[in-house]
């Protein structure tokens, strides 16, 4: 059991990255209040949890202007999706043997 | 243990969710497809040919040419009005449908959708414009066809799989009707009639029935 719960990625430990982790994976891109809608989440919450994303080298960021307004999207990178992977891998492993 | 498969269940509505537009009614289908045969049977009526070989180019070869322009005004006005008519009805299902579910008519989602689509439809449009420029009217039912499947086909992506299937038939229907040109009322009628009515109630029947009366639920909390 312990062995499975090794293949846990920390960053993902909280459902709002996970979730969003989610919805970046199946879209090429984003953008911020896409995001905010899919996972009503407020908007310091999500742009923390971008941000650890982010830090932790899931999570590309592009900022742009479209006119006077600001448009940040987020896209992952490709250790993004493989941790994604690995972890949700992990975490069907962990159910089957319950 | 069950937070865990919980939130695997929530991961997996969430990716679909996110990357395609769910909230397309049945009804939708239904009404577009209801005024599809309305418009049909308008034509029908006015043109007061047998079912069968209305539109044809012989058909429509036999005519003067005043007759000719005075027919092709008809059907060109007709068409129109069914295309706005089932548009706004689709939309306002859709809409409906969607602030039912609690969620965004306009998302990213939406947007792929409609893009995906738009395309085609524009293309085949203009194609269709071209026909008519070139007093070749009679091709113009077909073509809608084709064209509006390969729209479909390609939006299905974004959207119900169903979509995907309702696309393959238009595109076989138009296909058979470019060739059999004696029918093309009645290809028409099928591929936007009856075609949109079966998929319709089927999508209703498998996706609709059991979110219509729970109102206001927001699946996001």
């Amino acid at each position: 059991m312990k062995d499975l719960l090794a293949h846990f990625n920390k960053a993902f430990e909280s459902k709002a990255r996970l979730s969003i982790m989610s919805v970046l994976v199946v879209n090429e891109s984003m953008n911020f209040n896409g995001l905010k809608d899919l996972l009503a989440l407020t908007d310091g919450n999500l742009s923390t949890h971008l941000r650890a994303l982010e830090d932790a080298g899931y999570v590309l960021v592009q900022k742009q202007f479209i006119g006077r307004k600001p448009n940040t999207t987020y896209q992952t990178t490709d250790a993004g999706r493989a941790a994604f992977t690995e972890h949700l891998n992990a975490l069907e492993e962990f159910i089957k043997t319950l | 243990m069950n937070e865990h498969l919980q939130t695997l269940t929530e991961i997996r509505s969430l990716m679909e969710r996110s990357s395609k537009f769910l909230s397309l009614s049945g009804l939708s289908g239904i009404s577009a497809g209801v005024v599809a045969m309305i418009g049909s049977a308008v034509v029908y009526m006015r043109l007061r040919t047998d079912w069968l070989t209305v539109l044809s180019y012989d058909r429509l070869g036999q005519y003067g040419i005043d007759r000719f322009h005075e027919a092709n005004l008809f059907l060109i006005k007709t068409a129109l009005l069914v295309l706005v008519a089932a548009l706004a009805l689709g939309t306002f299902f859709t809409v409906r449908k969607a602030r039912q579910q609690g969620q965004r008519v306009w998302n990213q989602a939406s947007r792929r959708l409609l893009w995906a689509m738009a395309v085609p439809l524009v293309t085949g449009g203009i194609f269709c414009l071209a026909l008519i420029h070139y007093r070749l009217l009679f091709m113009t039912a077909p073509t809608t066809l084709v064209f509006y499947g390969l729209a479909l086909l390609n939006g299905s992506k974004y959207t119900v799989r169903d979509v995907e299937y309702l696309g393959y038939s238009e595109i076989a229907l138009g296909l058979l009707a470019l060739f059999l040109t004696g029918y093309n009322l009645l290809f028409w009628t099928i591929g936007f009639g009856v075609l949109h009515i079966l998929y319709g109630t089927a999508m209703y029947w498998k996706y609709d029935r059991n979110t219509a009366p729970k109102t206001g639920v927001n699946p996001t909390s």
